[in-house]
């Protein structure tokens, strides 16, 4: 496994600085006897409905990719983004593959717990569409915009 | 006794584990492989990863015949479609 | 019709490189095949039987002439001269080779085509009414809805990976050609009571092995508000639906264990949190989407056609024709030709390079250069002069594609069955080939009226059985094939699931077992009853009795 950074539009290795994990339920159980925990990991069959008050104290949230199937840590991911409002940084973890980083990053992941070897590979396939048709929780423009700028620019 | 088969990666045209240990579209002249010989056969096979996409095990009989449930898909795969006959290996070469 | 733009081609072009790259890195070893099988489905390519198959997206069924040669030049090239039209308005080729996917997916770039999303479990290539454009039913065309659905869709980075496939049809007419309440969600566009227009929104139908009708939740959206809308739905979806079983993934099981009104709810109330948060088109992408599909520039003609007329007087063939199929135009002069790619005997919705070249020349020259699949596996040529007909009628001849049959006992939906298909416990097509064979004479085809048969070859039901007047489901007995039937299915507006009939019958005695149901129906019909009316006013009890008592 390698973690890796998405900062300026790159993917970078990054070495793994020490975190105190908690998982939501035993943060929600226990908050006072977890007061140290630095990272917030949330299965990808919780509703994250409410968890505005529970994302304060952390830096890191850990979405769960159980397989890379399992598509559900996106829409996790684009909730936090977009309607908890919650700008630190969201990681993915578990079967996090090169074909996938491109639409975590649009979900609104910025770190990776990269199961692949390939990092210039995965840094790549970062690159390799230069559109989006739709908004996401990055900062791409969806296409539709794009053409609205043009025909008023023409 | 079982065949061991699968579909060749590059064009996935149906193949079968020959006794030379190459890949073969007949089934004539796939290797037979008692139960217990087969799971070695096929494990090793597996590793073959860059050659087969879509590995498996078929029954045959004693004289190498297709035997059991999936006969006629086997016997299907190993021709070509039952309402094409120009097309698949029923069709020649 | 939709053209793409700079971003459009862009797009295509790099998802194109991507798979190159994909399938290099698979044949060099560094993805496994089961790294590479999601990716690989993403982009059409299925492995079956015999060899790969390549499904190709052909969105809401339209196709130019370029596109369509382009498609026979690709049966020649790359596959065995064939191409097979598919229930989803698609076309897949059985034969292609897996290095050479790459270049198709270029040559099909170079006429604004590609394989994207037509397997998976992401949204699927949006479907449509094949008269769209051109029946004077439609409160409007749903074809610039079902594009923008196709864009929104395109690489979505949230529902690219849910539990299980997606499938999205729109129709505008109330007669139902595109099967929408069959589809995990499906559009009927339509005007409300203070006249607007908006959709009317079912979600959760679907066949396969729990087959259900799609219940409305939701009677009237108003039209701006559709990407929102499907984008709550799919969130819903892509969170809650199940994925420890995947034949409970499907969305229609999550709306059934949450009830029609409970899974409504969670959708409106993502959507309340959304609907205004710019997922939505501004009205000028709307209006520029819509722009593609401005009418053709018909020309002011009567009604009647003389030439028509006269022709029809004197050739009987084609008189028949004429009546089985084609169908009323919005525009006077004008009709809307079905071309039955289901000739007698022959493989329901397989095409030849040749017959796609000759439906191109005769689209380009007679219908402004526009065709469209049909769900049932046929073409249609939306736009053509009745004082054209015979003339269309005779190069379809001179092709093998003028069967009289649309609509009619031999227009059978047939899944490909274990001829081809890895899924299959049996084979669908010589059945279907056996049926049509049976009742090959016209006049007796034209005198049953519409009925409906469809076949699939294995429960995951791709010959939509449970939606045929008479459905048929190969299931497979001890190695055998054995044939289930079911009756009073339905995919149009009044759609409806076929009930089982009882005991199922060899591959010997089920083409005997239809005809008994249909002389039963010929036997006992009133007036001018489709089969499926009689089935519905008599009950399944003595069409039961003529399957099995005389047996």
């Amino acid at each position: 496994m390698t973690l890796l950074k998405f900062s300026h539009e790159r993917l970078l290795p990054t070495l793994s600085e020490p975190l105190e994990e908690v998982t939501l339920t035993d943060w929600r159980e226990n908050p006072s006897g977890n007061a140290g925990a630095t990272a917030l990991v949330v299965d990808n069959d919780i509703p994250l409905s409410d968890i505005a008050s529970d994302l304060s104290g952390f830096s890191v949230v850990i979405l769960n990719f159980p397989k890379f199937q399992d598509g559900r840590a996106y829409s996790q991911a684009r909730l936090l983004r977009d309607r908890y409002g919650y700008t630190g940084e969201i990681r993915a973890r578990g079967d996090v593959l090169r074909d996938q980083i491109s639409y975590m990053v649009r979900c609104g992941f910025n770190a990776f717990e990269f199961s692949g070897e390939d990092v210039s590979g995965a840094d790549k396939a970062l690159r390799e569409f230069s559109f989006a048709y739709q908004p996401g929780a990055d900062n791409e423009a969806p296409v539709w915009r794009k053409r609205l700028s043009r025909a008023a620019a023409a | 006794m079982k065949i061991i088969t699968g579909n060749r990666l590059s064009d996935g045209l149906v193949v079968f584990l020959g006794s030379d240990g190459q890949w073969t579209p007949a089934l004539e002249r796939a290797a037979n492989f008692a139960d217990d010989a087969a799971k070695t056969a096929f494990a090793d096979a597996q590793l073959r990863v860059e050659e087969i996409a879509d590995l498996y095990l078929i029954d045959v009989d004693d004289a190498g015949a297709l035997t059991g449930r999936e006969t006629l898909r086997e016997s299907i795969r190993k021709a070509g479609p039952t309402v094409r006959l120009d097309l698949g290996y029923q069709a020649g070469a | 019709m939709y053209r793409y733009d700079e971003f459009d081609a862009t797009l295509v072009a790099e998802r194109v490189a991507q798979f190159r790259g994909q399938v290099n890195r698979r044949l060099s070893g560094e993805l496994t095949e089961d790294q590479f099988k999601p990716l690989r489905l993403m982009n059409g390519v299925y492995l079956q039987l015999h060899a790969y198959m390549l499904r190709v997206a052909i969105p809401y069924g339209t196709l130019t002439s370029q596109k369509m040669r382009k498609l026979a030049h690709i049966a020649r090239k790359y596959d065995k001269g064939y191409g097979h039209l598919t229930t989803r308005q698609n076309i897949q080729f059985n034969w292609p080779a897996l290095v050479d996917v790459p270049d198709i997916l270029d040559e099909l770039a170079e006429v604004e085509m590609h394989a994207i999303q037509t397997s998976g479990n992401c949204i699927r290539n949006t479907t449509s009414d094949q008269y769209a454009g051109a029946t004077a039913e439609e409160v409007e065309d749903p074809r610039p809805y079902a594009e923008m659905i196709r864009q929104w869709s395109t690489f979505h980075p949230e529902f690219s990976y849910l539990p299980r496939k997606f499938k999205i049809a729109v129709t505008a007419a109330d007669r139902d050609r595109a099967a929408v309440k069959f589809h995990d969600i499906g559009l009927r566009i339509h005007k409300n009571d203070a006249g607007e227009v908006g959709f009317e929104v079912y979600v959760g139908g679907g066949l396969g092995r729990t087959p259900f009708v799609g219940p409305t939740i939701r009677e009237f959206l108003p039209k701006e508000y559709l990407l929102s809308y499907l984008e709550a739905i799919l969130r819903v979806y892509n969170q809650q639906g199940r994925r420890d079983n995947k034949f409970k993934a499907r969305i229609k099981i999550l709306v059934n264990s949450e009830g029609v009104d409970g899974f409504a709810n969670l959708v409106e109330t993502e959507w309340n949190q959304i609907k205004n948060s710019g997922v939505d088109l501004p009205r000028e992408e709307i209006d520029r989407i819509h722009a593609y599909f401005a009418s053709p520039k018909f020309e002011n003609l009567s009604g009647e056609s003389k030439t028509h007329k006269a022709k029809i007087a004197e050739d009987k063939e084609f008189a028949r024709w004429a009546r089985t199929n084609l169908a009323e135009h919005k525009t006077s002069g004008y009709s809307i030709v079905n071309i039955s790619v289901k000739p007698i005997g022959g493989i329901p919705g397989d095409i030849s390079d040749i017959q796609m070249e000759a439906v191109a020349d005769i689209a380009e020259r007679f219908s402004f250069d526009e065709m469209c699949v049909t769900h049932e596996q046929n073409l249609v040529l939306p736009h053509v002069k009745k004082d054209d007909l015979f003339a269309v009628w005779s190069a379809l001849k001179a092709v093998d594609l003028a069967t009289a049959n649309i609509g009619l006992v031999s227009d059978i939906i047939a899944c490909p069955g274990l001829d081809y298909c890895s899924l299959a416990n049996t084979r669908s097509i010589p059945i279907a080939q056996r049926i049509a064979e049976r009742f090959s004479d016209f006049q007796k085809q034209e005198d049953l009226g519409e009925l409906k048969i469809k076949i699939s070859g294995c429960i995951n039901a791709c010959g939509h059985h449970h939606a045929g007047h008479i459905g048929i489901l190969g299931v497979d007995k001890k190695g055998e094939e054995f044939y289930q039937i079911t009756l009073g299915g339905s995919g149009a507006e009044d759609a409806a699931i076929g009930e089982i009939a009882g005991r199922g019958f060899s591959s010997d005695q089920v083409v005997d077992a239809v005809e008994k149901l249909v002389d039963y129906y010929k036997n006992n019909r009133q007036d001018k009853e489709r089969f499926l009316d009689t089935y519905r006013r008599l009950g399944a009890q003595p069409f039961k009795e003529a399957l099995y008592d005389a047996a």
